[in-house]
């Protein structure tokens, strides 16, 4: 519930009630909020597997679907503000710009690929899915990739903020490969030592 | 790092002005007398500046000005680029508070007669100041209309009486970390240059300004004295001018540098070349709220008639 207080607050700005103020060019800040919002939601969604794993606790797996939702939720809100607040509804140009532009092209990919993963969120699906739903969400990892790969490609020059979302994300991410390299290590000398226990055996 | 939400301030929290340089004034008396008994130099000296700050009210010159509404103050000198000061818009206003553009010097050297070292007020005390609106087209698509105060840069460029060897002019701003904040980060190669052919730089459009709506230029916006090329994007518009050079070959300006492939030297406002990463087609132009529709970028800014002769036979796609 706390990560709809950015989306009130941008209401509030955008209908000049409140005490959010969206500055000279709302349509920019409106944009640029929900965008940093989406990835900031985005990390926090990929923070619950370590920090359960590192603390014990596993209520904290509750509150992954509702973060990743509203990652969902502010990209639609970011999407939604360039098409019909920046540019209009205007179908042509969209279309022509998404083409030309390679950061509007990952950045709307990257949308696209949450659908799948949103409509997936129920208990019945998971349960439908079984074994596939881990791996369809696994998407989640491109869709960070491509996420801040949007964010860095369109600063000017001041690439300080990007690059701060992007070490965060090689923490994430990285934690993860340690760990996936960790249990490939672990299964590799069990079974190496099987081998050994069957090899020997039979000796005497 | 990124300032969220813009600053917050409600137009009703604005003090009218009125109120606020009469509360100035009585600052400036019990300074004075303060000052009589050996106390707070430097903080009259703040004084004299608020009495100042209506010094540049000048007649609008009509033939060069936009009968487009302008942009209020506040927008003008709250969202702006100068990344001497941070690469957020709202940076500037918002750490240029202890910059200080008085006392200020300008070197004028290079292939000219005369030159050297000139205090501001000598630089000034010549010309006579006039009011000119003008359109500002932001190369990041954004635009807004700007009553400037100043004088065109050809009358005082005349005035050091320019080789035949002076073929482009160099402007440097003033490179200090310690007032200008954003300049310990190496976002740009510091001190930011900026220049012009010498025949741009003698147009009649070309202007100095000092001053904006009738009021001395704040720090954020280029105090105390700046550039203004209404045909190219903003980023031309260098600021806070401590040099002036006549310069034989093209300088090596700081945008062209940092990134020759998204920005030229020439930079004239062009719908039909794109920024490698956005179009430059449309504008929004600031202050016509959430639904306001972006609006058509025009040749040259809309100063084509006057400009366009100046590329007369140059491929504008390469030179862009």
């Amino acid at each position: 519930m706390v990560a709809l207080l950015p989306a009130l607050g941008l209401l509030g700005g955008a209908l000049q009630v409140g005490p959010v103020h969206l500055g000279a060019d709302p349509v920019r800040t409106l944009i640029h909020e929900c965008g940093i919002w989406t990835l900031r939601l985005l990390w926090l969604t990929l923070l619950i597997t370590p920090l359960r794993e590192l603390t014990g606790l596993n209520d904290l797996l509750r509150l992954r679907r509702m973060l990743g939702l509203f990652a969902f939720f502010y990209a639609l809100l970011h999407m939604a503000a360039w098409v019909w607040l920046d540019q209009g509804l205007d179908g042509a140009v969209i279309v022509s710009e998404v083409i030309k532009r390679p950061y509007l092209a990952l950045g709307m990919t990257a949308v696209l690929l949450m659908v799948p993963l949103a409509v997936t969120s129920t208990n019945a699906m998971m349960r439908r899915l079984r074994k596939r739903w881990l791996v369809l969400h696994r998407l989640i990892y491109v869709i960070a990739l491509l996420g801040i790969w949007h964010f860095w490609w369109q600063v000017k020059k001041d690439i300080r903020e990007p690059l701060v979302y992007a070490l965060l994300l090689a923490l994430l991410l990285g934690y993860r490969l340690v760990k996936a390299a960790a249990i490939r290590r672990a299964k590799a000398r069990s079974a190496l030592a099987t081998a050994r226990g069957k090899t020997a055996a039979p000796a005497p | 790092m990124s300032r969220p939400y813009g600053p917050h301030i409600l137009p009703s929290d604005i003090t009218p002005e009125a109120v606020f340089m009469d509360r100035r004034r009585v600052l400036a008396q019990g300074l004075a007398a303060g000052a009589l008994l050996g106390a707070a130099t430097p903080l009259t000296a703040l004084a004299a500046d608020a009495a100042a700050t209506d010094r540049y009210k000048a007649p609008r010159n009509a033939r060069y000005s936009v009968t487009d509404t302008p942009n209020s103050y506040e927008e003008i000198t709250g969202y702006n680029n100068f990344y001497e000061f941070g690469t957020d818009k709202s940076d500037p206003a918002a750490n240029a508070r202890n910059f200080k553009p008085t006392p200020w010097t300008v070197t004028v050297d290079g292939e000219c007669e005369v030159k050297g070292s000139f205090a501001l007020e000598d630089l000034l005390s010549p010309q006579t100041l006039e009011e000119r609106v003008y359109r500002m087209r932001c190369v990041e698509a954004w635009s807004m209309v700007i009553p400037w105060v100043g004088f065109p840069l050809a009358e005082l460029l005349k005035r050091y009486k320019p080789t035949s060897k002076a073929k482009y002019v160099a402007f440097t701003t003033l490179n200090d970390a310690k007032q200008m904040p954003g300049q310990r980060e190496r976002v740009l190669d510091w001190p930011y240059v900026e220049g012009l052919r010498i025949d741009e730089a003698m147009h009649p459009l070309t202007l100095l300004a000092v001053g904006v709506y009738g009021k001395v230029l704040p720090n954020q916006s280029g105090a105390p004295l700046r550039l203004v090329v209404p045909w190219k994007y903003g980023f031309k518009g260098i600021k806070s001018i401590v040099r002036i050079s006549f310069v034989e070959q093209q300088p090596r300006t700081s945008w062209s540098h940092a990134a020759p492939n998204e920005y030229g030297f020439y930079a004239n406002v062009n719908p039909a070349v794109d920024h490698p990463r956005w179009s430059q087609a449309s504008e929004r132009h600031i202050g016509g709220g959430l639904l306001a529709k972006r609006q058509a970028t025009l040749p040259f800014n809309g100063y084509g008639a006057e400009v366009a002769s100046l590329y007369q036979g140059m491929d504008l796609r390469r030179f862009f």
